[in-house]
């Protein structure tokens, strides 16, 4: 095992995937732990807060090429801090990861990189808004913003603009993760219009679509029993939106958190045990990819399927995720993420 | 009915302790040096793949400043913004140690020997907290530092995250180069653009040192191997005897119903159960070898390349898989014709002992004509061969060729002198030894092998350290180097050297491709320096003159050869065409190289400036003008380098490559001397009827045994006057072909007859020793076994 696998189970817990990943399952040491009734500063917690353990600024667009075929793409940067300061130079605590893909009916292209923060080759301002991670960017004032990222075999190169207000997860912000108290602070912006260029193998594709933009930062979010995670964002027809995430445990249950987005933004949060999410089909490697999803207190029972059963993030700490489409009491499309199946 | 069976077959080794020993000694021999100077080869490798590992050298491409010196922390994140995954190194020496800075999230996976284990404290390393990774032979070096040990570290190097070894070297925000890793993004900025000081270095397949180092190694595994064969010849000999002795035995068993089969897989696992104890026996033997020759050898690469060594030998679990896996194939070489014929035997044969010596007859005219063939190849491959296939081939053919006519050779000779000996003791004499011959003729080709293999490597080591001391002298030809680190130490030590030296000679190239060659081109000042001291493999007439006046260029044989450049041909540089005046051997030198006027130079490669002179001057001068050159102008004693310094170490250097080869030529005479040995214990007892008749008529104990000490060394002498072609042959092989295919330029050979005499001494030393104690026991032998030859009381 060389270094860098060491260095990113110990200190890359992202996306709280997988068994009982060090950092989070663990204690909070010297770092600061969400508390109940956030209240949000912006543009500055746009910015990090590097007195928390991890931090992600996490996209996810569903697109469509002019012939109708649909894309999946992401783009994100995780902070992870092994002390609770910023830092200067190669001393700094800070680690960054960034993660980029676009996932299209039978391909998905995946790159990964990684930083130091202090030494200005990643890391994220708040004025200027830029997160960036080598030439990889998300830049502008989130009423609209400009996104790029390249790999081996893809690039892209996008702009997004906000139609809807920000939404807070949870109560007012603060979403909890487990029966225990574990939480984290959680806002998204899912009414980005975006579009943009894609580059392939086999040539340029110019897009449109809908992006989704996560914020979330914690420092314990997961509990110890807790292996892995299934996180939905789904966009209805009809312009409502929900977000919804099952932790899986080691006990056999699931605890389960759901947000209700009206068109217009306005939300419901729901506690654990009111969402359900049942995997119905699995893939070749036993990643389930169509599962059925049921808020019965929104009328929600659908069949969330992925465009693309191959959606597999073979980077340092792998996991699914890809665009799907949702068909049953409401149509859509959305995305999928799921931790925990290596 | 097995038990029995191999009970019946390992009963001959209970009652012949001494055939038992020959052979597992053999083997052991055998497989001690081949698995020691193995050992001795994979430990140093092993040192410079773990150096080159460190950094990744060879395997990827990298960023350097035109300049050679640093960059800017600014420039590596500018590429990094800029879309280019490169990861920056910095790496100095700090109390004679070399430091590397790595920065591990970016570098490509598999670099360096850091690896978490205990007492690795991943925050502290990524934090500048000062955890370095060496080995504990380094670790110790470093009292004051924090250093987790690691054997898989490169020898005198230690690890570090980059910020602590900018820390530690005092190069703050300073990169000394960068990794290119492979897989590229899309649509990253042009390096022009981005970082206008840096040239990319293309990866380079293995690593610099390795490449040097090569021949050295090439040599080693030579000897080796040829130390193998040796081996095997005795354990064939000790084998085949044993089967022959045992045929009643055989007969026995297969007319009591032992069917063939099972005979055959008892005797062979019977042998592979010897080759094993053998085997561990050698293994063991050999780390002892290799740990005695290993610190010599450390220091002989240490001196010669610059390469760090490990001077203590590791346990590799590699060894004792060739060791084990050379003495198996090798029991399984020598006893694969003895196996053959007993699978062929007819059921009831002859069952007396027929030992070797029936056994000639047809046999030696097949080999006589194997001989014929295998040598008519090796004329033939000697004008053909290239490449390292023919160049082994060839070694081959010549090897077993010779081998094989060995007993031929000496029957005639013999044959001869028995018909030009005039008593009838010296007619008994020749017609006597000549009748041994074939029981003794194994025990001799390995002496052969042997000897041969000793002059060949002395050739090679000698004509090595011939070229390589000539070679210093020519291209060291300046009494002082001096490096400077900047342009105002540039001009100061112009002003001040100028009035003080002969002349001052810039050294200054330019990395570029000649024919897909890769090439540095040197641009060098018009100076006797130059004319007196180069050697040119091939020239037109006068080429340093149409050099020096900016028509020509000269290049080195690597570029030569590579490229298939011949004086005459024409080369383009930056657009100006050169025409080549002459090739100059550049002995080690793994790329091509070019030289052409300095004014030239500066004109087609306006952006470098020397940084690096050579000063000629009185070499008494030298040690005053460093002291005088520090406190005038502030260019450190660190910064030059004397040149009297650099021979003195390098002869040093070869005096300990000598001490390896004397002790290895002392080890293969040792093991050929032991062939004879117990080729005369066994044909002692099989010879008395031979020598009761001689008794009877006259001839006393005494001088029986003066005749046995006689024979043995006048054969050993014949063998020596065969080995001495044999052997030159081997090294011309290995120097002209070998060396060639391996590393582009072909090493002169030259001849050694002091040496070759001394070691045909020792080979007669060595065969007298082993004929001593047979003699003396002959002399001694109690006039009633004689007696009972004619009592037929056998």
């Amino acid at each position: 095992m060389n270094v860098k696998v060491f260095l990113i189970a110990l200190c890359l817990p992202v996306a709280a995937m997988a068994q009982g990943f060090a950092g989070l399952g663990s204690d909070a040491e010297g770092f600061s732990v969400p508390q109940p009734g956030p209240q949000f500063d912006f543009p500055a917690d746009h910015g990090p807060h590097n007195d928390y353990r991890i931090e992600w600024w996490y996209l996810t667009a569903n697109l469509q090429a002019a012939d109708g075929t649909p894309y999946g793409l992401q783009w994100t940067l995780f902070r992870s801090a092994l002390a609770p300061e910023a830092g200067t130079g190669w001393t700094a605590p800070q680690l960054w990861m960034g993660h980029a893909a676009v996932t299209t009916p039978d391909a998905h292209y995946v790159a990964e990189r990684l930083a130091r923060g202090g030494i200005g080759q990643a890391g994220v301002t708040v004025q200027p808004f830029a997160a960036w991670i080598d030439n990889w960017a998300l830049t502008g004032d989130w009423d609209t913003l400009r996104m790029t990222a390249s790999g081996a075999d893809f690039a892209y190169d996008m702009a997004l603009a906000a139609q809807g207000p920000l939404v807070f997860h949870g109560d007012g912000g603060y979403s909890v993760k487990s029966a225990a108290g574990q939480a984290s602070y959680y806002y998204s912006q899912p009414f980005f219009a975006i579009e943009g260029t894609l580059q392939l193998p086999d040539g340029d594709v110019a897009v449109t679509g809908n992006a989704w933009l996560d914020r979330e930062w914690s420092s314990q979010p997961l509990a110890d029993n807790q292996t892995g995670w299934d996180w939905f964002s789904l966009s209805f027809d009809d312009g409502a939106k929900m977000m919804g995430f099952r932790l899986q445990q080691t006990d056999g249950n699931n605890y389960t958190s759901a947000t209700w987005i009206t068109p217009d933004g306005q939300t419901t949060p729901y506690t654990d045990g009111a969402l359900t999410a049942t995997p119905l089909a699995t893939n070749d490697a036993d990643v389930p990819v169509r599962w059925r999803v049921e808020l019965p207190a929104q009328g929600i029972d659908v069949t969330v399927t992925a465009i693309n059963d191959n959606a597999w993030m073979a980077t340092s700490v792998p996991y699914w995720e890809g665009p799907v489409t949702v068909t049953g009491s409401h149509d859509g499309i959305g995305y999928l993420e799921m931790t925990g199946y290596e | 009915m097995t038990t029995v069976t191999l009970h019946a077959l390992l009963s001959h080794w209970w009652r012949n302790p001494l055939q038992l020993f020959t052979l597992l000694a053999g083997l052991a021999l055998a497989t001690a040096l081949w698995s020691g100077v193995q050992a001795v080869n994979a430990e140093a490798r092993a040192s410079y793949d773990a150096a080159a590992a460190t950094l990744g050298e060879g395997q990827y491409d990298r960023l350097v400043r035109r300049d050679g010196q640093p960059m800017a922390q600014e420039t590596y994140i500018a590429l990094r913004r800029a879309g280019w995954l490169v990861s920056p190194v910095v790496q100095g020496r700090l109390d004679g140690v070399r430091i590397i800075g790595v920065e591990p999230l970016t570098a490509p996976g598999g670099i360096g020997p850091v690896a978490p284990q205990q007492g690795a404290d991943i925050t502290a390393f990524l934090t500048g907290q000062g955890q370095l990774f060496a080995n504990a032979e380094t670790a110790g070096r470093l009292p004051d530092l924090d250093v987790i040990v690691t054997p898989d570290a490169a020898p005198n190097t230690a690890v570090t995250d980059i910020g602590v070894a900018q820390r530690l070297l005092g190069k703050a925000s300073e990169i000394d180069s960068l990794i290119v890793l492979r897989g590229q993004p899309m649509g990253r900025g042009a390096l022009d653009a981005v970082a206008p000081d840096l040239t990319l270095q293309p990866a380079q397949g293995g690593s610099d040192i390795a490449r040097l180092t090569d021949s050295f190694h090439l040599n080693l595994t030579a000897f080796g191997l040829l130390s193998f064969a040796v081996g095997i010849f005795i354990v064939n000999g000790a084998i085949g005897l044993a089967f022959e002795q045992r045929r009643p035995v055989v007969r026995t068993l297969r007319a009591l119903g032992l069917p063939l089969r099972r005979l055959i897989l008892l005797l062979g696992a019977e042998l592979m159960l010897f080759a094993v104890v053998a085997g561990v026996i050698g293994v063991a033997l050999g780390y002892v070898i290799a740990a005695l020759l290993l610190p010599d050898v450390a220091a002989t690469l240490r001196g010669l390349y610059g390469a760090d060594v490990s001077g203590t030998l590791q346990l590799r679990p590699s060894w004792w898989l060739s060791g084990m896996a050379i003495a198996l194939g090798g029991t399984a070489l020598a006893a694969g014709g003895a196996l053959y014929q007993l699978a062929r035997m007819p059921l009831l044969a002859a069952a007396q002992p027929r030992a070797l010596a029936m056994a000639a007859g047809r046999r030696a005219v097949l080999q006589g004509i194997a001989a014929a063939v295998l040598l008519a190849l090796c004329g033939v491959m000697m004008v053909t061969a290239t490449g390292m296939i023919g160049g082994f081939v060839l070694l081959g053919a010549l090897l077993i060729g010779a081998a094989l006519a060995l007993p031929v050779i000496l029957d005639r000779v013999l044959a001869m002198a028995s018909r030009m000996a005039k008593s009838v003791t010296a007619q008994w004499f020749w017609a006597d030894t000549r009748q041994q011959l074939p029981g003794l003729s194994l025990a001799l080709m390995a002496l052969l092998l042997a000897m041969a293999a000793n002059v060949g490597v002395s050739t090679m080591v000698s004509s090595f350290r011939l070229t390589f001391t000539d070679f210093l002298d020519q291209r060291l030809a300046s009494e002082l180097y001096v490096r400077t680190e900047s342009d105002a130490q540039i001009a100061a030590l112009i002003s001040f050297a100028t009035p003080r030296t002969e002349i001052i000679l810039p050294i200054q190239s330019a990395d570029t491709d000649i024919a897909g060659q890769p090439t540095e081109v040197y641009g060098a000042r018009d100076h006797a320096t130059y004319r007196d001291n180069w050697v040119f493999l091939q020239q037109a007439d006068d080429p340093w003159d149409s050099t020096f006046d900016g028509q020509t260029i000269v290049i080195n044989e690597q570029l030569s050869r590579r490229a298939g450049l011949m004086v005459g041909d024409e080369i383009t540089l930056q657009g100006t065409a050169f025409s080549i005046a002459g090739v100059y051997g550049d002995y080690g030198n793994p790329i091509g190289q070019g030289v052409i006027a300095e004014e030239v130079f500066e004109t087609l490669y306006p952006g470098i400036m020397p940084q690096n002179f050579g000063l000629r001057m009185d070499p008494d001068t030298v040690p005053d003008f460093v002291a005088d050159l520090a406190a005038e102008t502030g260019i450190a004693a660190t910064q030059t380098v004397n040149q009297a310094g650099i021979k003195v170490i390098s002869l040093a250097i070869f005096e300990r490559t000598f001490t390896v080869t004397t002790a290895l030529n002392v080890l293969t005479l040792a093991v050929a001397g032991f062939a004879i040995l117990m080729s005369l214990l066994t044909l002692a007892s099989m010879r008395v009827p031979q020598l009761a008749p001689a008794w009877a008529m006259g001839m006393t104990r005494q001088k029986l045994g003066q005749l046995e000490l006689l024979r043995a060394v006048m054969l050993a002498l014949l063998t020596a006057i065969v080995a001495l072609p044999l052997g030159l042959a081997l090294a011309w092989a290995l120097l002209a072909v070998v060396n060639v295919a391996a590393f582009g330029w072909k090493l002169p050979m030259y001849l050694f007859p002091l040496d070759y005499a001394r070691m045909g001494g020792f080979a007669l030393l060595a065969a007298a020793l082993a004929a001593l104690w047979p003699a003396r026991r002959l002399a001694r032998t109690p006039p009633a076994e004689l007696l009972k030859v004619f009592s037929n009381e056998r």
